[in-house]
């Protein structure tokens, strides 16, 4: 056998096709007896159960199929195309592994292989709802097939090399040979394909007509952990760019980064606006919309990417995968419509809005703000194709466009997530509103006198005003949740004895989901306070001899020598520049410029002196060809690190929300039964 | 000291005046992309012999020089390497829904949310419900007896 390793992972991929078909085929003719009461010569518990085990065979050899790709990657197996095209010999062994989603085939086999990973554990969990899974099993399957199908046939990742094999192969795209590369696909693909999950239980949901809300229970933990792997995915990919792509900034609103806002915003909307239902029994069909949008979109988003439609500067987008995404998505969308219409009498609300100021109402409009967000994004995204359609010439949208029109939102947005937290479930009295808002109210005012103080100039200019608004709800927004957290470990303060501190842990313990919640709100201001520092960018450009010196910000940068270098993956040129802050040193920075021999291209590489008031961001533009000298860049961005920081706190916060609570009773020492009284109750 | 004063005038607009060319080739520069397909803005084009942006810097430089207004450098730019090369939107016609169109699915999502809230406000207070805990559609006069009733009941 010429070729051993790619035959294999050619025959797992079609073997995963075979048993993927088989779990939906027998999980399908199993839920329709169930339905109809109908049976054939199989009980239907038998023939869920096969198709049960078929689903988490396909796992294994998905994986196989993985191990296959990723063996031709270290092996230097150039027969592969795909190999040949994403690696060379001298590619750093972490890079090698990264090759698996560095190409269309190898993402796309990521994404099949996190499918059946996600669709592996949830048939292994079956007895928490062995029948609510049954339905959720066979949903995954479908996709599972969609994707399998496309693998098999429309972008094989084991096809063989025509003609002579080249001895090495054409590298790895620079850019992606950083180690965060590594981690951010795999991040915002556990994130997109998870929602594969709440969707299929939603879906099953509907389906059987399964009375209560006891799914979004199930799927409470897939949904946050989902959207957790979605927002870091996000930031990775945001912090990569900062760090690679050496413009000076982290979000180019390109349309690869939109296809990860847009489910972003609608899963975030599904996570708030399904506490109503758990709580009220309300807002059933929009959560069930909700929840079928945001997988909608990420088929989308990929579509969009790959189909050629938009055009995007990340390389991999072009492709003729598209049709196939055209039609999984107009099927997704009309099962979803076919279930809808069929099962829409189940779905009635059990409660109505009992008052306008009210913790629904706020949810209400936070639901909407974010569509309108995500309608926006998807709007800017397909303006081009309408703009040509309409013209007969593209237009470009970018981010003049969406720091116009996006940013009213997002402060709108902050500010209801100020609000909603301050406002009681069913109504909310003048009186409660009065206490609660007075704190944020004074701490959103004085920020922004103080900011007019310190020389904030909002009606000089509009970034400005932005950025002035942003830190007053910023701080409006924080005095909101520190005074939720207060008052609730006051109570339990008086309650137990204990000091304010460990009352607080306690607090936590006590409803984890709600102050877990707080604490992800309070990673938002955190990094919204990031990008609004964004207003006060200033930047320098200076070609550079030895001993020469410049400025920037409050720093002075002294060249103490440049040189080139070479090894054998790539050339490099960079620059020693000196660091002072006030006369004093403060540290050494190296910018370089790169160019891969392999792949026949250029990168840099940014030095960063990263504080908590400011970034000092360089890059090695190039060399003036007249004086060989290089020219350097260097961008002060402040407050940059607080987005980290914000991401991290979400993280933080998230963790805290899946943890289970402890019950007062439980996390009282000193307290009886009787005298136990639940702290902040509700989310 | 009429010659000081014509002096200081001069200066302070001279100085004005280069403020205002420097924030404007910034703004210029920030709503335009550079052409050699990178996507990126025009003064954030940051390749290493980049072979259009300096050369487009510089026809801006130019143009700005030539006390041309924005509208007719956006345009000078459009004509030579096509609409692309604005970074947004703003040649007029349809490219104005481009704007209009996020702010009135907003404005009447806000509204239309704003009504529907109050309606199933209104609707839950014309709502009694039964010892058996069946939710009973009041006719209006009997929502206001009802309400009459229970702000009277004591």
């Amino acid at each position: 056998m010429p070729h051993p390793m790619p035959t294999f992972g050619s025959f797992s991929l079609l073997l995963a096709l075979v048993l993927a078909v088989y779990s939906l085929a027998m999980g399908g003719a199993s839920l329709w007896q169930m339905a109809t009461g109908r049976s054939g010569r199989i009980a239907p518990e038998r023939l869920s159960e096969t198709a049960r085990r078929a689903g988490i065979m396909t796992f294994a050899a998905v994986s196989c199929a993985a191990f296959a790709l990723v063996w031709a990657a270290f092996t230097n197996d150039y027969s592969v195309a795909y190999i040949l095209h994403h690696t060379n010999r001298d590619l750093h062994p972490a890079y090698k592994f990264s090759a698996l989603w560095s190409g269309q085939e190898g993402s796309l086999l990521l994404w099949s292989w996190l499918l059946a990973a996600y669709g592996f554990v949830l048939r292994l969990r079956h007895k928490v709802d062995v029948r609510l899974t049954a339905h959720a099993s066979t949903i995954l399957s479908g996709v599972q097939v969609f994707f399998l199908l496309l693998l098999v046939f429309a972008a094989p990742p084991f096809s063989i090399q025509p003609g002579e094999i080249p001895p090495d192969g054409f590298g790895l795209n620079p850019l992606l040979q950083y180690p965060e590369m590594v981690i951010h696909p795999p991040m915002l693909y556990l994130g997109y394909v998870g929602f594969t999950v709440p969707f299929a239980f939603a879906l099953g949901a509907l389906i059987m007509r399964y009375p209560g809300e006891k799914w979004i229970h199930i799927t409470r933990r897939w949904t946050m952990v989902t959207w957790l792997f979605l927002t870091v995915g996000i930031f990775l990919g945001a912090h990569w760019a900062y760090s690679v792509l050496g413009w000076g900034g982290y979000w180019g609103w390109d349309p690869v980064e939109n296809a990860s806002l847009m489910p972003w915003l609608t899963g975030t909307a599904f996570l708030h606006s399904v506490m109503m239902q758990e709580k009220r029994g309300m807002m059933k069909s929009w959560n069930v919309w909700l929840i079928f949008s945001t997988f909608m979109l990420t088929v989308l988003g990929t579509l969009l990417t790959r189909s050629g439609l938009v055009s995007s500067v990340h390389a991999f987008a072009q492709s003729s995968i598209g049709n196939w995404f055209y039609g999984f998505l107009v099927l997704v969308f009309c099962v979803c419509l076919f279930v809808f219409v069929r099962q829409r009498d189940h779905l009635k609300t059990e409660n109505k809005l009992e008052s306008i100021v009210s913790r629904e109402s706020s949810f209400l409009f936070n639901n909407l703000i974010l569509l309108v967000a995500c309608f926006t994004v998807l709007w800017g995204t397909l303006f081009p194709v309408l703009s040509e359609y309409v013209q007969g010439s593209k237009a470009t949208v970018g981010a003049p466009f969406y720091n116009r029109v996006a940013l009213p939102i997002g402060l709108f947005l902050l500010f209801l997530t100020g609000v909603g937290p301050l406002l009681a479930w069913r109504s909310t009295t003048l009186r409660t509103i009065r206490r609660n808002f007075i704190l944020p109210s004074i701490a959103t005012v004085a920020t922004a006198i103080g900011l007019m103080i310190a020389h904030v100039r909002p009606w000089e200019d509009q970034s400005q005003l932005y950025s002035l608004m942003a830190f007053s709800l910023g701080a409006g927004v924080i005095a909101a949740i520190l005074s939720e957290f207060l008052r609730g470990a006051n109570v339990v303060s008086t309650q137990t004895g204990k000091n304010l501190f460990t009352a607080s842990l306690q607090l936590i313990q006590r409803n984890t989901r709600r102050y877990g919640g707080y604490i992800v709100h309070f990673g938002v201001v955190v990094i919204i306070v990031g990008i609004a520092g964004g207003a006060f960018n200033q930047s320098m450009e200076k070609e550079v001899g030895f001993g020469d010196r410049f400025s920037v910000g409050p720093y002075e940068l002294r060249c103490q020598s440049y040189t080139e270098d070479s090894n054998p993956v790539y050339d490099t040129k960079y620059a020693l520049l000196d660091v002072y802050k006030n006369g004093k040193f403060v540290t050494q920075l190296s910018p370089e410029s790169r160019f891969y021999a392999a792949s026949q291209t250029n990168s840099t590489v940014v030095a960063n002196y990263s504080t908590l008031q400011h970034d000092l961001y360089v890059i090695y533009m190039g060399n003036n060809p007249e004086t060989n000298r290089p020219i350097i860049k260097a961008f002060l961005n402040p407050l940059v690190i607080w987005i980290w920081i914000g991401v991290f706190i979400i993280i933080v916060g998230t963790f805290v929300a899946l943890a289970p609570a402890i019950k007062p009773a439980l996390a009282t020492s000193r307290v009886s039964h009787t005298e136990a009284v639940a702290v902040g109750s509700g989310d | 000291m009429a010659q000081l004063c014509v002096v200081l005038l001069g200066t302070v607009l001279l100085m004005a005046a280069a403020d205002d060319t420097g924030t404007r080739f910034n703004r210029l520069g920030h709503a335009m992309i550079c052409v050699c397909s990178c996507g990126q803005i025009l003064l954030e084009c940051n390749h290493v012999g980049c072979p259009d942006s300096d050369r487009m810097i510089g026809e801006l430089r130019t143009r700005l020089a030539s006390g041309d207004g924005d509208t007719p450098i956006f345009n000078w730019f459009a004509a030579k390497y096509g609409p692309t090369v604005l970074a947004a939107p703003i040649r007029g016609g349809f490219d104005t829904v481009a704007w209009i169109t996020p702010v009135a699915v907003f404005l009447l999502a806000t509204i239309g949310t704003a009504f529907l809230v109050r309606a199933w406000v209104r609707r839950r207070r014309n709502t009694v419900t039964t010892p058996e805990g069946i939710p009973v559609q009041l006719p209006e006069n009997d929502a206001v007896r009802e309400r009459i009733r229970r702000e009277t009941e004591y």
